[in-house]
């Protein structure tokens, strides 16, 4: 980040700047990316070209900022704005300076005080950011250690939601129901056979989502059951493990190995 | 598992603990460690003494090391000594580009002036508050939204995380330069 001091305008550097605040259109767009906004072009103004905020001619700077405004209603019509603000706000300071003091409001503030305090508060703040900016960070200048090392969790005994996996259950169901034959047969199923599956299915792939073990091959309703079944049967002997890490998240199945 | 019998024992936990860590680990949860057999004033002492051993360039072993031991607002961290961490740097080549004056000049009113709503910031600035400049703060968890302010409209009020004090390698808010020292020559007023 840089704090420009100078401006440079298509690689020309600007020696003076206008004492009516008057910026050439065709440098705007510099302005409006050199500057940070209104205070901070003013500040420049003030602290680099002593610029006294009473000089101002307010009215050729009217006319100008209205020229601005035509021009920037095609892009960044929001910066023109808190310029147009603040040249407003100028305008008001110098009137109120003209404008003759009624005796008995002698011990008015200056109407310049809150715009200076304004202007050196921002001044403050903007050494503040370069200050910030310029402090070792973590990243670049601070490099912090870390040893690998697995962090596991502790497996702590599943709580299994009966609800919940009633939910999936019907969830299965209902799946297999767009995908229903209509044949009618009948097949003796095995509960244990089917246990047999899963575990080998778990041993092979360690941990399986719930959903996965109900295949497009298993599309027939009792072998849906006989598979469900052998789930529970399964947890019950305490072979496997059914966990779930939130109310509606996934469920999972692992070997109890 | 046994327990740990002696100093050396304690702090070698500790010392494995902090350098396994992904985070700095704080008081309480180095107290995890010894599963309530551990005193907090003991504990502190225990990482003095540890600073301390990494601190010392000319150990007996020769060998200088390469790690201190630092305490940051969420607690201790072991990190590169200072002089390594530049080279470190280059085993990352997607370095952070530098952030633009938008983005530091609102952090800076952040962290000085926190709770700060955008209103604040504006005020302060003197141009209205990009969302995107918010948005990248709030992305690298520098900020965050602590509150509303009981005004129509109930504007959310940020403050700086203590991720932005760890990143910094600070303690607390008070480790940033005061902010008097930035205050400038006072603009005269003439006429």
């Amino acid at each position: 980040m840089q704090f420009t001091s100078e401006i440079k305008i298509k690689g020309e550097l600007l020696s003076h700047l206008p004492q009516d605040l008057y910026i050439p259109p065709d440098a705007l767009e510099v302005y409006f990316e050199t500057f940070e906004g209104p205070l901070d072009l003013l500040l420049y103004l003030i602290r680099k070209h002593n610029l006294d905020i009473l000089d101002i001619p307010m009215a050729a700077l009217t006319t100008q900022y209205m020229t601005y405004v035509d021009k920037m209603k095609a892009f960044k019509l929001e910066l023109a704005a808190d310029y147009l603000l603040m040249s407003a706000m100028l305008i008001e300071i110098k009137s109120r300076m003209l404008l003759p003091k009624p005796a008995e409001v002698a011990e008015e503030d200056d109407p310049r005080a809150e715009l200076v305090r304004r202007l050196m508060e921002y001044e403050a703040i903007k050494l503040a950011a370069q200050r910030i900016d310029a402090m070792p960070v973590v990243g670049e200048e601070i490099q912090v250690a870390a040893a690998y090392y697995q962090h596991i969790a502790e497996v702590k005994p599943i709580e299994v939601n009966l609800d919940e996996l009633l939910e999936a259950w019907k969830n299965v169901l209902k799946r297999a129901k767009i995908n229903q034959h209509h044949k009618v047969g009948r097949s003796e199923l095995s509960v244990r056979e089917h246990m047999s599956i899963i575990l080998r299915r778990l041993k092979a792939d360690g941990l399986v989502e719930f959903s996965q073990l109900f295949t497009h091959d298993l599309d027939a309703i009792p072998k849906l059951v006989v598979h469900f079944l052998a789930i529970l049967e399964l947890a019950k002997e305490g072979l496997i493990q059914i966990t779930q890490q939130a109310p509606f998240s996934p469920i999972y199945l692992q070997t109890n190995a | 598992m046994i327990e740990p019998t002696n100093i050396t024992e304690m702090k070698q936990i500790i010392e494995a603990a902090l350098l396994t860590s992904p985070q700095p680990l704080s008081l309480d949860d180095m107290l995890k460690l010894f599963a309530g057999r551990m005193e907090r004033t003991t504990l502190r002492m225990l990482l003095d003494e540890l600073k301390t051993d990494w601190n010392n360039e000319s150990a007996a072993d020769n060998t200088a090391k390469t790690l201190e031991l630092v305490q940051v607002a969420s607690g201790y961290r072991f990190q590169a000594k200072p002089q390594f961490a530049a080279f470190i740097a280059r085993l990352s080549p997607e370095r952070q580009s530098k952030y633009s004056r938008a983005v530091m000049e609102t952090l800076a009113i952040i962290a000085y002036r926190q709770p700060v709503t955008r209103g604040d910031i504006e005020q302060i600035r003197g141009v209205a508050v990009n969302p995107n400049t918010m948005r990248q703060l709030i992305e690298r968890d520098w900020i965050d939204v602590v509150g509303q302010r009981e005004v129509p409209g109930r504007p959310s009020l940020y403050a700086t995380t203590k991720h932005f004090l760890d990143d910094l390698n600070l303690r607390s808010l008070a480790e940033l330069p005061p902010f008097e020292d930035f205050a400038q020559t006072e603009i005269p007023l003439e006429g």
